[in-house]
């Protein structure tokens, strides 16, 4: 099943007026390990956490140029919540997609997608 | 490279952007890494030689023009004219041009044949030159001109392409520009003793064409005392001239030899025109050297900004390894100051010579030359001009070990790094002060240790020294989560018999985890409990190669390589791995471990590509883990002349043991089945060499960034008795190293070191091989190939979806090259289509997109 509710509206507008797009259900995500999911033909990474809550931030590594970051090993630092880039070990905030930590290059933060749960499905919003 | 230097300061410190830099380089690429030039010849590509993060040159206030000589500078109109007529306007103007090969004026010298050595085109050339002699099935003989550092450099590179060598010194002995009489005779003897022939006081008067028929290129070489050498090519390495010719057109004043006569600020009488690098004259002379030119870039970068720096004057020390010769000089090292004293050290047996420089009380540290053992460099280095804390000879007699040498604090201005110019202070400061608790943050905030590396030990010490002294006693905490060691760790998780890791983290740390201690975790469990690495918890504990059970790319594809035991495979193995490969379009290299890897799977194709191979009989090489890797073995006795045991037999009951054992960083091991030891197991972690008697045993090789040898552990052993030592010395290596420690430095730190460990394996000091001997047999016993279980399993394979919601789809974002008939991850360029001639291809089956 391709995501692909109406794409135009979705790449044309930015800010809260673009559609909700459904995605999967809460219960495909297993938790503090990432997926990878294709929007509209974007990639990008969820995280369901421990208490259930879902983060999505781009599947691209602005480090590495590859797509990957959902299969980084999810954790916390201080309050933060983090995804940590499989490919160099660059690690992000998954609520604000800031760079902690960027192993000696200039840092570059993740986009942040908007996510909510309704009934069980888990759905995203272009940034 | 200075120039390169100079771009990477001021795109760093000029956060304002109040400099626009533009750089006109003659050569067709970007700023590489001339000192590494002659690993061009062990196959290195000159992509890899680039130098620093090419991001500088996208960064919007950065132009790189290749491919640009400027041929004239205007200094009233203030602007600079290229080859092709274009034209640049400047504010201030750098001269970076380095220096061209000094070629003496010998009648002939410009036959085809002789090379210089400074570019990748000119290695590039003479390469070329020397394979197509070799393709005519020759012998091919050669000739370096001038015996000194670039020559015997050249010399090395030559007898790496099997030229037969001479290398053609004018003066009395080899480096007389670093190393003293009684150093180079030593130096001498070790080089032709590695095959090298070596001539002092030869003068070539004459190079002459060969025999008739093969036309105007080099044959032989006439030298002034009438002797003669037959050469089919011919390296000229005689020096260097500072290429200054823009300068002197300019009408700017140029030294005594040569180069651009600048103040100590790097500028010339010009305001706006300055120049650093081997062409920049200081003090009327120019240096052939890298760091003191980087530190001419951090001058003038700081200058440019208003600052007002100073060059510090020239760190000409210098340590090499010249076909397997250590050698280094620093300091004042032919003695300047009156009443100097030499201390001199040398053993022609050990092939070892020392020179002292000291103060004429014989305490203060003036230089010295190490030739053969270069051992002590980094310790003397930093210590001219400082009083020495002991007896001179202690520091250069052998077999001291590193820690044993008088130490002695290091004053502040001790040059540590002198690559990147960092003292000692400073790396002190960088902990006192900046907050830096390891030698990665110290690397990172002073550059120290970026370069050669040659300085890291040092660093290293330095910031332990420090960290210790502020009272942070050098944490062992893993991570923020926990506070204690890995070793702690794993007493921890096995008294408390706790198997998940949440139940760990809540009890015996915070948070949630992290990349470090859920790797550890994993690891810890898998070795006391045996579980799949994806069942339940585990799985998200796995960096992504344990969790899809293969090696990431650069690209986000996968690796695959399946077990070979003792690097032995049938042919109807080889097949099915070809047929795989095939198939699925996978690009094919046979590893440095004897196996093959099959590279560009993508996620989700990988159960497909395991169920190919478990069932023609393959099992999970465990190449992604930190686990058993492989025992590398030779022939041996089977087929071999000269083996005394069955190695091949040894090393894949051996593997078949180990594999799948999971440990704090990888573990390797080898067979030889005697003495000539082709399977190199010396340079693994454990190193079986088979005796007439039974089988020899070594411990804590590897190779890497710190290359060790193996050390003898026990001899003349039987298969038994050998099999249960590994036992031991596996599993004690396995509970107690730290996180990503090897073997090598696990036997330094372990109590004991290496008696330590002996009294533990053999004698049992501590009362626990029974222990571990149960430990090893069970986890032999619960070993089980980790895909085919996962191929068993649904669930497990659910883990292996491209997308959440579209399971089968591919990565949209991949694309591949066809190089040399098989298929490569595209490089940025590739995909913007700058080289239409490359086809892009994608998917499984090569199809070829448009
Ligand atoms: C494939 C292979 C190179 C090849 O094409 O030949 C290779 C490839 C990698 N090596 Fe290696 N090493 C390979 C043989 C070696 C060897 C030679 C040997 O085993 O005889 C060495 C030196 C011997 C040694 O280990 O002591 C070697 C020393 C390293 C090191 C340095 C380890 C050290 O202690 O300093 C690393 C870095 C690390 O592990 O931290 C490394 C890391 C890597 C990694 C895993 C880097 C990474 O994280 O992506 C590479 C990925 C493998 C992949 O994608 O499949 N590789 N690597 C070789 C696979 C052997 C195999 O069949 O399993
Ligand atoms: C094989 C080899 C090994 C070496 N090993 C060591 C070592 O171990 N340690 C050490 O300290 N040093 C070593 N050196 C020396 C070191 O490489 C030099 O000191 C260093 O490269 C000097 O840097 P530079 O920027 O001044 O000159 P270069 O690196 O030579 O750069 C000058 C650049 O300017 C270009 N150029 C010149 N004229 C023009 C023009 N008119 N217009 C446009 N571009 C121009 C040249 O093409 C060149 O690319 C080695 C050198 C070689 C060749
Ligand atoms: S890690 Fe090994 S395989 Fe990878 S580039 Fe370095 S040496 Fe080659
Ligand atoms: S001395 Fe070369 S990196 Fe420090």
């Amino acid at each position: 099943m391709r995501a692909g509710t109406d794409v135009s509206t979705a790449r044309a507008g930015t800010g809260p007026n673009t559609p909700w797009i459904p995605v999967c259900r809460l219960a495909d995500l297993a938790p503090e390990r990432g997926a990878a999911a294709l929007v509209a033909g974007e990639q990008v990474a969820l995280v369901r956490t421990v208490d259930d809550d879902v983060h999505a931030v781009d599947q691209r590594d602005p480090f590495s140029g590859a797509h990957v970051m959902s299969r980084g090993i999810v954790g916390s630092r201080g309050a933060a919540l983090t995804l940590t880039s499989p490919m160099h070990k660059q690690v992000f905030d998954l609520r604000t997609g800031e760079c902690l930590e960027a192993m000696g290059r200039e840092p570059q933060a993740l986009r942040v997608w908007p996510v909510r749960v309704t009934c069980g499905v888990v759905e995203v919003r272009r940034p | 490279m200075v120039a390169h230097r100079l771009v990477e300061a001021l795109r760093d410190r000029d956060t304002g952007g109040r400099w626009r830099v533009t750089v006109l380089a003659e050569e067709p690429r970007a700023p590489y890494d001339r000192v590494a030039l002659t690993s061009y010849f062990s196959g290195r590509d000159p992509e890899s030689l680039a130098l620093g993060d090419r991001a500088l040159w996208e960064h919007p206030l950065v132009e790189l023009v290749r491919g640009a000589p400027v041929v004239a500078v205007d200094r009233a109109a203030r602007t600079v004219t290229g080859r092709d007529g274009r034209t640049w306007e400047y504010d201030a103007l750098v001269l970076a041009t380095g220096s061209a090969p000094f070629v003496p004026p010998i009648d002939g010298i410009d036959r085809p044949g002789v090379f210089v050595y400074r570019t990748v085109d000119d290695v590039a050339a003479l390469r070329g030159w020397v394979e197509q002699l070799k393709d005519q099935g020759r012998q091919v003989r050669g000739a370096v001109i001038g015996g000194g550092l670039l020559g015997l450099e050249a010399a090395g590179a030559l007898q790496a392409l099997d030229v037969r060598t001479t290398v053609l010194q004018m003066g009395t002995h080899l480096m007389s520009a670093q190393v003293d009489l009684g150093g180079g005779a030593l130096l001498r003897r070790l080089i032709q003793a590695r095959g090298v022939a070596v001539r002092v006081n030869a003068v070539t008067a004459q190079v002459r064409p060969g025999r008739a028929g093969r036309g105007e290129r080099v044959g032989r070489l006439d030298l002034a005392d009438g002797g003669r050498l037959d050469v089919d090519v011919v390296v000229v390495a005689a020096g260097i001239a500072p290429r200054d010719e823009l300068a002197r057109a300019a009408g700017l004043e140029t030294g005594p030899r040569g180069g651009v006569v600048v103040d100590s600020s790097c500028r010339t009488a010009d305001p706006r025109v300055w120049a650093v690098g081997e062409v920049a004259c200081l003090d009327g002379a120019c240096i052939g050297l890298v760091a003191p030119g980087y530190a001419m870039a951090e001058v003038v970068a700081d200058r440019l900004l208003g600052g007002s720096a100073v060059f510090p004057g020239a760190d000409t020390a210098t340590k090499l390894k010249l076909s397997g010769v250590d050698v280094a000089s620093f300091g004042d090292a032919a003695p300047a100051a009156p009443g100097a004293l030499e201390v001199v050290y040398s053993d022609p047996v050990r092939g070892a010579y020392a020179k002292l420089v000291l103060s004429d009380d014989a305490r203060t540290l003036l230089g010295g030359v190490l030739v053969g053992d270069a051992s002590a460099y980094a310790t003397l280095r930093p210590l001219v001009g400082t009083q020495l804390a002991g007896d001179p000879a202690a520091y250069v007699l052998p077999g001291l070990p590193e820690g044993a040498r008088p130490g002695g604090d290091l004053p502040d201005d001790a040059a540590v790094c002198s690559c990147n110019n960092v003292t000692a202070g400073r790396v002190r400061a960088a902990v006192t002060q900046e907050g830096c608790t390891d030698v990665a943050a110290v690397k990172a905030c002073t550059r120290a240790g970026t370069t050669c590396g040659s300085c890291l030990p040092l660093v290293k010490k330095l910031v332990g020294t420090e960290l210790a002294k502020v009272g942070v006693a050098v944490s062992s905490a893993l991570c923020e989560h926990f506070a204690m060691s890995r070793r702690q760790l794993f007493d921890v998780v096995r008294v408390s018999g706790l198997r998940t890791f949440s139940e760990i983290v809540a009890r015996h740390g915070t948070g949630r985890g992290c990349d470090i201690c859920k790797p550890v975790v994993a690891s810890v469990l898998a070795t006391l409990h045996h579980e799949h690495v994806l069942d339940g918890e585990n799985a998200a504990l796995q960096d992504t190669n344990d969790h899809v059970m293969a090696n990431l790319q650069k690209d986000g594809s996968y690796s695959v390589v399946p077990r070979m035991p003792g690097g032995e495979v049938t042919p109807e193995g080889l097949i099915a791995v070809g047929e795989v490969a095939r198939d699925f379009g996978l690009y094919t290299k046979i590893t440095g471990g004897q196996r093959i890897d099959l590279f560009g799977a993508r996620l989700e194709q990988l159960p497909d590509i395991w169920r190919r191979l478990v069932d023609a009989g393959f099992e999970s090489g465990h190449a992604y883990g930190k686990a058993v890797r492989t025992v590398k073995s030779c022939v041996g006795s089977t087929w071999c002349r000269f083996g005394v045991q069955d190695a091949v037999g040894l090393a894949v009951e051996l593997e078949l043991r180990y594999r799948g054992l999971r440990s704090p960083h990888k573990l390797k091991l080898g067979v030889s089945g005697c003495a000539r030891e082709c399977a190199e197991a010396r340079a693994k972690d454990v190193g079986v060499i088979a005796t007439e008697k039974g089988w020899n045993v070594y411990v804590g090789g590897n190779g890497g960034f710190t290359p060790r040898h193996a050390r003898l552990l026990a001899e003349d052993l039987d298969t038994a008795t050998l099999i249960r030592t590994i036992d031991r010395f596996l599993m004690y290596y396995v509970r107690t190293a730290d996180r990503l420690q090897r073997t090598a430095p696990w036997i330094d730190e372990v109590d004991g070191g290496l008696d330590g460990v002996r009294a533990v394996v053999l004698d049992d000091r501590l009362g626990i091989a029974a222990e571990l001997d149960a430990a090893m047999a069970e986890h032999v016993s619960a070993y089980r190939d980790e895909w085919r279980a996962t191929l068993e399993d649904p669930d497990k394979l659910r883990r292996f979806a491209s997308f959440v919601n579209a399971p089968t789809t591919p990565d949209p974002s991949l694309a591949y090259v066809l190089e040399r008939g098989q298929r490569r991850p595209a490089r940025p360029d590739e995909r913007a289509g700058a080289r239409p001639e490359l086809a892009l291809v994608a998917g499984a089956r090569l199809e070829v997109r448009s």
